[in-house]
């Protein structure tokens, strides 16, 4: 057992170390107690640690935190994206225990700790990150500071590779559970019961923001366990059906892949993230595991059809194979080809990496994107992919345009009018009307 | 969409001179621009006033205006250069009101020139708090409750005023929308200045009305008080495809009701829930898309309430600030740069992240450390006035710094502030003692905080007191314990921790994505950090083989120290680049252009103290260090340095100590023959009594080695040394004290020269218009001399050529010298770069810093290329004035006089074709402007009573009137010139309302010149200055200024001088 703040350190696949204090559940002897081992990823967001380590797509991973300080404002039950931690370490550079800031509920490393969650502070975060940015995402596992090294290197030869790994499966619900009041997962809610269209959505994951956004606007979710086949998914008065996000390998749970061939065409289909990745493998495309993936909250995501970009969250280690084998979409113009579902289009790219960020099936109306407009945590530029979805599953029309990028939504909210007039200009017209009026009076 | 093709020519404005608010920010993002704009292949026609900026350069424009910042002078350059558009977003607060002015007088609109970067509704939302509130309204924003009191009819200055009685009514009605406390804003005042909080109704009422009168609108803004909110900053960038990003965020340890500027700040928020950051960045962004900037940065301010979460929006800058300064040096994303681009067609994807070369700059940067933003204040020149921060903007510059952790950041910056004293405490002061200290925010807050911890203050006490943040106290807590493993105390020189902790220094790059990609712009911190498995530091810096000469900065602009001597390590490190060595900076300020990574090879953000260079120097292995360009902070460090076994470019620390201690170089002089003032050093008061008689009144008095003339006075008979001494006590005890003979109304004379210890070229010869002992920072000057014989100035290239051929100067010497009674002393010599030597490279054409490199790294003065030396009267063609910007309009309190202790915080040049000329264009750049014709009330001592007659005499043949108390009007009617009389304060009878400082305040006076008989408060001379910087009349402190006024009226009758590029000037 060690006491807190008692050494210890990361042990990489390539022997690399790390080394650090222990803050968060005490590190057993390796092998024995929380399972402290699993792929090293890093997250670039400066803040939403919470939110981070309760998606269930870093399940199987220990999280580096790029920022140095973590923990600054304490932990609160709204920042919950599922019902645990499912990080298996955490990794940070100055982490800070404290309930005492104003929204507080918890201490962040008194949190941890009484989740079972190892975490290691004072940890040169910045080497550790340009290591993995050199090298690629690799095993590693936390350690106590006196078990010694070529044991520790044994027990991170053991991890699996995440490459293969089904880890969907592993936090996926055992049953179909309805979601239809704002606030109910995370025990809050306090409207009505919602009576708005239904969606189906296969849970190989699902981050509860993403849930929220849908039923907040009057929607009810069903969450399906990812065993569920098409007549499941399909059944009752089901609108549309929605492609979570998720941990693991997409390439690892091909019966998804299967039960979204079942509903394309019959219902349409909106997905993120793994969903996306699920998605394009419906109509044969393939997925890779990226060097070491996107994680943060800054990931600037362009639209090929409208020539506009948006700052996104992003949480991915997988991505989406182009048609040409590239990996890379070198042009400014959507990629299309036939598919067994009709014409596809990748519509979006990361400006990082070119990497493809969105698909397009028109005569399937289906559209899924690659990044999180959930937020949760990062920014909400992309929140109006859940307006769009859900005005046209009411209208009953093509969700095609889900995700474009028009900045209709955002003059709106600016308050821009319709022929273009800014509040400004609107201000000084209204201003000088009045000036005229005195002049007259 | 790419680059713009139907404009071709693009007019840039600068802010003009260094003033509280307006600093060296705003040349580092004009000198991008210009730079970005020139690589696109637009041509570049740049205006500013300010000679000490790199952006007036004449390779960063095709043609540059050293010309005022006004609409006149603007105009006459924009139909003389015809460009196609005017990007006015890069000048501060400056060159918006000016692009407005250019807008409303129908001048662009004549020549056809398009506002671009932002358009004038857009300033005009921004910028007037009415429709701002009401353009937040509409995209569904809130702002504190406030309400607009107007003290002037319209939206312009030259509106009716409204009578009393109904702006009472309006304050009455204010009282009841915002209630107590509240805060007062005037409209169009730079960083708030004339507003405040007031806490009481009394107070209310007077902060308004006197907001009235520094708006020049006469309006105010009265808000509702979020005192003790949150308050924080976002920047944010616009392009014309409507895309947004968020660069920075920046949070202020002290709460609402600080000055943003006066606040100590940090980059990123650190106490926000991602939710609440993200509706902060939703809001952000939605204001600048309400106030209509289509491309480019803004600023935006909230007030957060930490407990309810409610978040209100406080101001927006559409343009670039000293914030966007900050965010670009804290994230490495170059806003100024990237905003040119965008005003010039470039959307933000198609423009290349700077430092990764891979990505785009359409992405917002992440960090992994931590940016602490430190104010750098001067009361300290100002005895009298309020320290007490408040919503008005008083600090003079800013040093940041970079650590991995907050607690690093924190006591680097600490270490960065270059202060010249520490609080004091006394041994009884308790913890509660403390608390109740810093209950009003002022410059020592965060330093009593810390002792206030140590002596048992707790985290309730503090945050009751201060309103500051938990996660604050928590962090200062552990600074102050010593339970941090790695920050040590800023008080001690050491920045480094113990050996026990077992951190390393280590340096990171600053890369604006946290390591996700690598970084190609070598930008560097140190952090401490645990070693590799090795043992070894994980340095980022890859060296290379290339020799390297590291350049020391100047640190935090201050009085006395401020833009030049960047302009100077700016120069060095461009040349020491064309020498094919690496160039390689050390330095803490954000404002400037030195701590561009673009400026040097490789760039180290980081404190000009001994400890922190030497852990450069360590990883750099220099060739040398050049601690000359950078004033008295790197030379302090000089000795230490050489004792470290560092090599030293040029001059030796010998030379420069030689030069700087009175003895040795009273013997310099002696051996050389030339004549000094009798001066004497000497200790304690009664040795500074008897030196005194020795030496003879009056005298020059001032503590050994000071900047900026700070403490430095001149004292008439024994009363005055006595009391200088008590009042200075903390600065001059235990030291030596300099006592000169002070030379009263000698000439004072600058000069600054080249030496290569064989040959020494004379750059500049400098006359000051105001006489010796006025601090030369603060005279205005003219080169060439306007009134020196070819004999003296023959006199003067002599004993310069001898001083520093004796000294062993290589590279640039500085000396003043009085001429008094046609004899030519020696006052001083510094041989570094010095306070002018931007003005006098942009008067003559040569870039003096540039060539004093070349000769500290081998080369000599004949191969250098240089033109003949210029000489007196007429040697250039052209004469060139620099006059000084004094902030004592800023300073509630302060005297508006000059003396022997520097006050000015910036400065402008006017370039014509004679010394009259010029004059008036320096004085117009300068902010005051001389009138035609009114009223000239005189005022000045016995002493100046003869020369002050020729003067007057001057003005009345010019047709102004003179008013004059009785003694001086005395001398003018004996002497035949009309004069009518007007009461001294002191001699007024308690009743009478009829004096010299009624009719200034009146407005019936157009000039005033008052020779000061002694300072201090209180006195009629005081009130006097007072009401004129009050009322904005030009003040002229010295006989002489007042006659080179006189000459430039009259000048000014003959025609306006046309505008001038730096390009055009012929040698």
């Amino acid at each position: 057992m060690t006491a807190p703040d008692a050494p210890a350190y990361l042990l990489l696949e390539d022997g690399t170390r790390f080394d650090g204090t222990s803050v968060g559940a005490a590190l057993t002897d390796a092998g024995a107690g929380p399972r402290s081992t699993g792929e090293v990823v890093f997250t670039t967001g400066m803040s939403g640690y919470q939110e981070s380590v309760t998606d269930p797509s870093f399940a199987g991973q220990l999280i580096v935190f790029t920022y140095p300080h973590i923990g600054n404002y304490g932990v609160n039950a709204s920042a919950m994206e599922s019902d645990r931690i499912h990080a298996r370490a955490v990794i940070m550079r100055e982490a800070v225990d404290r309930d005492d800031a104003p929204r507080a509920e918890q201490g962040w490393l008194s949190w941890l700790a009484g989740n079972g969650i190892p975490a290691i502070s004072g940890v040169d975060t910045r080497a550790l990150v340009r290591h993995i940015r050199d090298k690629g995402a690799m095993r590693g596992g936390l350690f106590a500071g006196d078990v010694p090294q070529d044991e520790a290197a044994a027990t991170v030869a053991a991890e699996p590779s995440m490459a293969g790994q089904d880890l969907a499966s592993t936090v996926t619900p055992k049953e179909a559970v309805t979601v239809s009041r704002s606030g109910q997962l995370r025990g809050t809610a306090t409207g009505a019961e919602g009576d708005g269209p239904l969606i189906a959505a296969i849970d190989t994951g699902i981050k509860w923001s993403i849930v929220e956004e849908l039923v907040a606007r009057g929607a009810r979710v069903r969450l399906h366990p990812l065993s569920d086949g098409p007549e499941a998914v399909l059944a009752g008065d089901v609108d549309a059906v929605f492609l979570a996000n998720g941990p693991g390998d997409p390439g690892a749970v091909d019966h998804v892949v299967d039960t979204i061939r079942g509903v394309l065409g019959k219902k349409p289909v909106f997905g993120i993230c793994m969903g996306h990745q699920l998605l394009c493998r419906a109509v044969g495309l393939t997925t890779f595991k990226m060097e070491f993936g996107h994680r943060g909250a800054n990931h600037p995501v362009k639209d090929l059809t409208t020539g506009r970009v948006e700052i996104t969250s992003q949480n991915h280690g997988f991505a989406v194979q182009t048609p040409d084998g590239t990996g890379r979409i070198e042009g400014d113009e959507p990629v299309r080809w036939a598919t067994d579902f009709g014409e596809a289009e990748l519509s979006h790219l990361n400006l990082y990496d070119r990497t493809v960020e969105g698909l397009v099936l028109a005569e399937a109306n289906a559209a899924t994107v690659q990044y999180h407009p959930e937020a949760a945590p990062g920014p909400n530029d992309a929140s109006y992919l859940f307006d769009r979805f859900l005005d046209r599953i009411r209208e009953g029309g093509s969700i095609a345009d889900v995700g474009r990028q028009t900045g209709d939504a955002a003059a709106a909210q600016a308050g821009i009018a319709a022929d273009g007039t800014t509040p400004a200009q609107a201000a000084i017209d209204a201003d000088t009307d009045t000036t005229t009026d005195g002049a007259s009076a | 969409m790419p680059r713009r093709t139907d404009i071709r020519r693009i007019m840039i404005l600068g802010s003009g001179p260094i003033v509280i608010g307006q600093a060296a920010e705003f040349d580092y993002s004009g000198a991008q621009a210009c730079k970005v704009l020139r690589e696109e292949g637009f041509e570049i026609v740049l205006v500013n006033s300010n000679p000490a900026t790199i952006m007036t350069d004449p390779e960063y424009a095709e043609k540059t205006y050293v010309e005022p910042l006004l609409p006149g002078p603007v105009a006459k350059i924009i139909e003389k250069e015809r460009p196609d558009a005017l990007l006015p977003t890069l000048g501060g607060q400056t060159a918006l009101n000016l692009a407005k002015a250019l807008h409303e007088d129908g001048t662009l609109e004549r020549f056809g020139v398009e506002l671009i970067g932002a358009n004038y509704d857009a300033i005009n939302c921004a910028e007037d708090r009415d429709l701002f509130a009401q353009a937040m309204a509409r995209a569904g924003l809130k702002m504190p409750a406030s309400l607009i009191v107007r003290g002037k009819e319209g939206d312009s200055a030259d509106g009716a005023p409204i009578a009393t009685a109904e702006v009472d009514r309006q304050i009455d009605e204010a009282l009841t929308i915002t209630g107590l406390p509240a805060i007062v804003r005037p409209a169009f005042t730079l960083g708030g200045r004339g507003g405040g909080i007031a806490r009481s109704e009394e107070e209310f009422r007077q902060i308004i009305r006197g907001g009235i009168d520094a708006s020049p609108i006469g309006q105010v803004l009265v808000d509702q008080s979020v005192i003790g909110w949150g308050e924080y900053e976002l920047e944010v960038m616009r392009d014309n495809g409507d895309n947004v990003v968020i660069v920075c965020s920046i949070e202020n340890i002290d709460p609402m009701g600080v000055h943003t500027g006066d606040s100590v700040t940090v980059a990123p928020q650190q106490t926000l829930t991602d939710r609440l950051y993200q509706q902060l960045r939703d809001q952000a962004i939605r204001v600048i898309r309400a106030v209509g900037v289509e491309t480019g940065g803004s600023n935006v301010q909230f007030a957060v309430n930490p407990d309810t979460e409610e978040i209100l929006i406080i101001e927006m800058n559409p343009r670039v600030s000293r914030s966007s300064a900050l965010a670009s040096k804290a994230t490495g994303f170059p806003i100024a740069k990237i905003a040119a681009r965008l005003a010039v067609g470039y959307r933000l994807d198609e423009i290349t992240n700077d430092i990764t070369k891979a990505t785009p700059a359409a992405f917002e940067p992440t960090i992994d450390y931590v940016v602490v933003k430190w104010p750098r204040f001067a009361f300290e020149k100002f005895p009298g006035v309020d320290e007490t921060l408040s919503t008005h903007m008083k600090s003079v510059g800013e040093a940041m710094s970079i650590g991995r952790t907050f607690g690093q950041a924190f006591v680097k910056a600490l270490r960065s502030r270059e202060l010249d004293r520490r609080p004091s405490y006394a041994d009884s002061d308790t913890a509660a003692d403390l608390v109740e200290r810093i209950r009003q925010p002022r410059t020592e807050r965060y330093d009593v905080l810390l002792e206030a911890i140590r002596r048992g203050a707790t985290d309730e006490q503090l945050h009751e007191s201060t309103g500051i943040d938990r996660w604050y106290l928590d962090e200062f807590r552990r600074i102050a314990l010593g339970d941090d493993p790695t920050p040590t105390d800023g008080a001690g020189g050491s920045a480094t921790p113990g050996d026990a902790t077992g951190l390393v220094r280590t340096f990171k790059s600053v890369d604006t994505c946290a390591a996700e990609f690598a970084a190609q712009t070598p930008y560097f911190y140190s952090g401490w950090e645990r070693p590799d498995q090795d043992g070894n530091a994980r340095h980022e810096v890859e060296r290379g083989d290339n020799p390297s000469v590291v350049i020391l900065g100047s640190g935090p602009n201050r009085i006395g120290q401020g833009i030049e001597f960047d302009y100077c390590c700016v120069h060095a490190a461009v040349t020491v680049k064309e020498s094919g060595r690496d160039a390689v900076m050390i330095n803490c300020n954000p404002e400037t252009v030195s701590t561009d990574y673009d400026t040097s090879t490789r760039l180290y953000f980081e404190p000009l103290t001994l400890d922190d260079v030497l852990g450069v120097l360590q990883v750099e292995q220099p060739e040398g260090v050049i601690v000359q360009f950078g004033g008295q902070t790197p030379l302090r460090l000089a000795q230490g340095l050489q004792d470290a076994g560092i090599r030293i470019l040029g001059t030796s620390v010998e030379a420069i100590d030689r030069a700087e201690e009175r003895t040795a170089f009273g013997d310099v002089l002696s051996k050389l023959g030339f004549k000094a003032p009798p001066y004497a050093t000497a200790q304690g008061l009664d040795g500074a009594l008897a030196a005194a008689e020795e030496v003879g009144f009056p005298l020059l008095v001032r503590p050994s080695y000071v900047l900026g003339g700070r403490a430095m006075e001149i004292v008439y008979g024994p009363e005055g040394l006595t009391s200088y001494l008590e009042r200075e006590a903390d600065i001059t005890a235990g030291k030596p004290i300099f006592l000169d003979r002070f030379l009263e109304n000698a000439i004072e004379v600058d000069v600054d020269a080249l030496c290569d210890r064989d040959t020494v070229w004379v750059g500049g010869i400098m006359q000051h218009v105001e006489e010796a002992g006025i601090h030369s920072g603060d005279s205005a000057c003219a080169l060439p001399p306007f009134s020196l014989s070819d004999e003296i100035i023959e006199e003067i290239r002599r004993q310069t050529r001898g001083i520093a051929l004796e000294l062993g100067v290589s590279g640039l010497i500085n000396i003043q010298f009085a001429v008094y009674g046609g004899e030519v002393y020696v006052i001083e010599a510094n041989p570094r770069a010095s306070r002018t030597v931007p003005f006098v490279s942009k008067a003559i054409g040569v870039p003096l810093a540039k060539m004093a490199v070349r000769i500290m790294l081998g080369e000599s003065i004949a191969d250098l290329g240089l033109p003949a030396e210029a000489g007196g009267q007429g040697s250039l063609g052209h004469v060139a004035v620099k006059e000084a910007v004094l902030p004592f309009d800023r300073f509630v309190g302060s005297d508006g006089l000059l003396g022997p202790e520097m006050r000015s915080t910036g400065e402008v040049m006017g370039v014509a074709a004679d010394f009259p000329q010029a004059f008036a264009k320096a004085s117009a750049a300068a902010g005051s402007p001389l009138p035609d014709g009114g009223t000239v009330f005189i005022s000045v001592t016995n002493a100046d009573k003869p020369l002050a007659l020729e003067v007057a005499r001057k003005y009345h043949d010019l047709g102004f009137s003179l008013l004059a108390t009785s003694g001086t009007r005395g001398a003018l009617v004996d002497a035949g010139i009309p004069c009518d009389v007007v009461s001294k304060l002191q001699d007024a009878r308690p009743d009478q309302s009829d004096t010299a400082v009624t009719r200034i305040a009146a407005g019936e006076v157009a000039i005033v010149i008052n020779t000061p008989t002694g300072s201090g408060a209180r006195t009629d001379g005081y009130e006097i200055r007072r009401a004129a910087i009050t009322a904005g009349v030009p003040c002229l402190t010295t006989v002489s200024a007042g006659h080179a006024a006189a000459l430039a009226i009259a000048s000014a009758r003959e025609g306006e001088p046309g505008v001038v590029a730096l390009q055009e000037l012929r040698r």
